[in-house]
């Protein structure tokens, strides 16, 4: 994608982001547009909805219907947002504290109704935004600020539980596969119904630092060795998908998706109610 | 209170809870997200089987957090929107309610209070979350905060909630409670049509529309493609520090606070010959009422303010008050919360202010509330008026 | 339309009505059947009730206000009716009525312990029930003990009253017992009868 189309879709007066040299998040950013781009949604027709964190920046640099919300609670007002308009594409940045921690409840049910809503996950493993503090998908034994000995908390796997609470597209990948990344996130807002991207991304700045990968490109290699691409039910056991976190795609599935069925659920009602005033 | 009744309209006999969710349907309502919480459940209930009928939508959330914030979501997304809670729900919709303040989202908070604090005593009444409605948020907000003494009352301040929040941009808070909820009354509803409606007003043009600027508003997908943020912003709904983000802060307080006169509603008896006032709201306006017709023909000099707008605070009120009175009394279901803003309303003048509170989960009864008057005047009948204290 | 049927034998207006018994008597629905049929009189009513722990166990109780003014307080000060269905309700709720106060009573489920020589209406309502097909129609089988002896409302309304708020299924059931229970009422109406 030329620079010139890629411009299109920032806001160049928010630009530089707040985010630091060496984030993966503008990474995921630069994906997501590819893939917008590539599907040719309308700017207008886009609600892009992020929730508090580093991650949750990214309704402000980029120029679309933009919402920057709660800790946690982005896919909450996102799911109010698409019963709304349900004509609109709403796509919901996460981080990991939002979708695991605060927000995890709001997760699973997003997951379960199966509402359309593209939620990417910046998973970087850590708080950045609040200073290195442990999150739930600090690896065990990975050092913050709150875990200066090694966290001693095994941490989430945010796939399993997204296929668990019945998501209908559910993918990992990292910033290292960048133009997986894209693939992913193509497929993903093609999806009709909840699509879970995870994407790892690095924090050089405090997940780095805390653990012997300070400088950018150590963390990125630290991506790809930590990562491998593999159907989920091909890991041999817990103990090896620690090592190695399986990515690709996981789940495609099409089921009934929540506001297709609410649409039913209006006609059946008005159906019934137009047969009981007879 | 007027009681008119249009001759060909017949009354039914509904539930609090039920007009509430007729008024908010009335208003234009076509948005509901919730969690089931006593005593306010049947609201949701209801929703459920009217909204699907005429396409609106009703969802039930996996919290009280989640309900508002999808109610401030469908907001954005161009919906009249509202969710009904009971304390500890409404203590977790804080978080929400403060996002709605800053971003001026127009939705309506239904609180129906029950005994408390925490899990308290869910099945009976209260009036113990006044000044959480007023201040349950974090950093100083602009809220506006109603209720309602009857089951027609409760119709009507459901469609004055949307509009005042509709027209300033700003939640609006019902406070009803556990009986007003339950209880069951005739009532006449008006035909469409009879009641005004406010909707937002929309910016000319879509073009250069600035969304934290005035009151107009525009929804997602409406060509502007802006940004909203629980941050302190700009016009724009970009980030601002310092003298922006106080000019802002300021500006959407004042929206409310400047307009106090209109939002402010209440109703008054005798307040021109009065001596003695009861200052009541809600479902206790209703014993004061009773209070105040035996207390007349014992020939006691009592008048009856019923503030139907808790917040903004009409000080306005209290200041026009006439030398006549000497005594005010204010009954409330709690141990003194709307009391304070009273006394802060009254302070520096010759009067003396009385808290009545009751909190066994039972009615303030009117007998009740004529023996306060007794003892506050300190005599039976005042055969000079009540004397200067 | 004669009137005078419907006006209550009480002179009193407003009329301060007390159902009271055990959770699932079904207090509630006979306090909003009585209340929807002062409706279709075109009176001004109100009818609250007490949920909680009550509700499951114990006493628990349904009131009404029927008026042709404005109703202000919502809730019974002074009931000038009170209907007991259970011995815990009747111990709970008796101490608070006076002379004034008819009192109605379910003789197969209350024993008053040694009254003060008032009048008391003492009518084996839950047996006249279940006689009728079910025990579950208790409450308005009561509710047409109430009104034969004491005139609140039209019987018609009442009638269109137990159509409105109960359940195509059972409405046979309910039409009946009624009837029953203004037909328990009969021989009493023009006298009292003191028990105890």
């Amino acid at each position: 994608m030329l620079r010139e189309q890629y411009s299109e879709y920032l806001r160049s007066e928010e630009l530089p982001s707040v985010w630091c040299p060496g984030c993966g998040n503008g990474i995921i950013v630069k994906a997501l547009v590819n893939a917008i781009a590539a599907l040719s949604l309308r700017r207008d027709d886009v609600v892009l909805v992020g929730g508090i964190g580093c991650s949750g920046r990214t309704p402000f640099i980029l120029d679309f219907n933009t919402m920057h919300t709660t800790h946690g609670r982005a896919l909450a007002f996102a799911t109010g947002i698409k019963l709304a308009r349900p004509e609109l594409k709403v796509i919901v940045a996460m981080g990991d504290g939002d979708a695991s921690a605060i927000g995890g409840n709001h997760f699973i049910h997003a997951c379960r109704r199966n509402i359309d809503l593209a939620a990417i996950i910046f998973n970087n493993a850590i708080y950045g935004q609040t200073g290195g503090q442990l999150a739930p998908t600090t690896p065990q034994g990975k050092r913050s600020t709150t875990s200066l000995l090694g966290t001693i908390e095994p941490n989430f796997d945010l796939c399993k539980l997204a296929l668990g609470a019945g998501a209908g597209f559910v993918a990992r990948t990292t910033v290292f596969d960048f133009h997986e990344l894209i693939e992913t996130l193509t497929r993903a807002l093609t999806h009709k119904g909840f699509s879970v991207v995870e994407a790892l991304t690095p924090c050089p700045t405090y997940f780095g630092r805390m653990n012997d990968l300070r400088e950018p490109y150590e963390m990125l290699h630290y991506l790809k060795d930590q990562t491998i691409p593999q159907a989920l039910e091909d890991v041999p056991d817990e103990a090896a998908q620690m090592k190695r976190l399986p990515t690709g795609i996981f789940k495609d599935e099409q089921r009934m998706e929540y506001t297709e069925l609410y649409s039913q659920l209006c006609k059946a009602a008005k159906g019934a109610a137009v047969s009981s005033s007879e | 209170m007027p009681e008119r009744k249009a001759k060909a309209k017949k009354p039914r006999l509904i539930q609090g809870n039920e007009a509430c969710t007729y008024g908010a349907l009335y208003a234009g309502c076509s948005f509901y997200a919730g969690y089931p919480i006593t005593p306010s459940s049947e609201i949701m209930e209801l929703m459920s089987r009217e909204l699907p009928k005429t396409e609106g939508v009703f969802i039930q959330m996996e919290d009280e957090i989640a309900s508002i914030s999808a109610v401030i979501g469908a907001a954005w997304a161009g919906k009249k929107a509202m969710t009904a809670t009971s304390g500890p729900g409404f203590s977790l919709m804080q978080e929400g309610i403060g996002y709605a303040a800053i971003t001026e989202t127009p939705c309506v908070i239904v609180n129906s209070q029950r005994w408390g604090p925490s899990t308290g005593q869910p099945t009976k009444t209260a009036q113990g979350d006044v000044m959480q409605a007023i201040w349950g948020t974090h950093g100083d907000h602009p809220v506006i905060v109603l209720t309602a003494s009857h089951v027609r009352d409760v119709f009507e301040m459901t469609v004055t909630a949307f509009n005042f929040s509709e027209q300033y941009r700003v939640p609006v808070i019902l406070l009803l409670d556990e009986v007003l909820s339950h209880m069951r009354e005739n009532v006449c509803l008006p035909e469409p049509g009879e009641r005004n409606l406010i909707e937002r007003q929309r910016p000319a043009r879509a073009d250069g529309f600035k969304p934290f600027k005035d009151l107009t508003f525009l929804p997602f997908g409406a060509g502007a493609r802006f940004n909203v943020t629980g941050m302190a912003h700009d016009e724009d709904g970009f980030p601002a520090q310092a003298a922006e983000a106080d000019r802002q802060l300021r500006r959407i307080m004042n929206k409310i606070h400047q307009n106090v006169e209109k939002v402010a509603l209440y109703e008054e008896l005798h307040l021109d010959d009065a001596r003695v006032l009861i200052v009541t709201y809600g479902i206790t306006s209703r014993a004061a009422e009773n209070a105040v017709e035996e207390l007349r023909a014992e020939g006691v000099p009592v008048g009856l303010v019923n503030l139907k707008t808790l917040w903004p605070f009409p000080d306005f009120l209290f200041e026009r008050l006439g030398q006549n009175v000497s005594h005010l009394l204010v009954p409330e279901l709690n141990l003194g919360q709307l009391v304070r803003e009273v006394k802060r309303a009254v302070q520096g003048r010759w009067l003396t202010v009385e808290h009545l509170g009751r909190v066994d989960g039972s009615l303030i009864t009117p007998q009740q509330i004529v023996e306060a008057i007794h003892q506050l005047t300190g005599t039976k009948i005042p055969k000079e008026g009540v004397q200067q204290c | 339309m004669n009137t005078q049927i419907s006006r209550s034998r009480f002179s009193k207006d407003p009329v301060q009505i007390r159902l009271s018994g055990a959770g699932g008597q079904g207090l509630i629905t006979a306090g909003v059947i009585l209340a929807e049929a002062a409706v279709v009189d075109g009176k001004n009513v109100v009818q609250t009730q007490s949920y909680g722990p009550e509700a499951r166990l114990g006493a628990s109780k349904s009131e009404v206000i029927i008026s042709t003014k404005k109703i202000a307080y919502p809730q019974v000060t002074k009931p000038d009716i009170l209907l007991c269905l259970s011995q815990d309700a009747f111990e709970k709720y008796f101490p608070q009525t006076n002379s004034d106060t008819l009192l109605i009573l379910d003789s197969g489920q209350i024993e008053p312990q040694a009254s003060d020589g008032r009048l008391i209406y003492a009518l084996p309502i839950t047996e006249t029930a279940a006689a009728t097909g079910s025990k579950v129609v208790a409450n308005v089988v009561a509710l047409g003990v109430m009104n034969a002896l004491a005139g609140l409302v039209m019987p018609s309304s009442l009638r269109e009253a137990v159509a409105k708020r109960v359940p195509e299924r059972f409405r046979a059931l309910n039409e009946h017992a009624l009837e029953a229970g203004e037909k328990l009422a009969e021989p009493l109406k023009n006298r009292k009868e003191t028990v105890a």
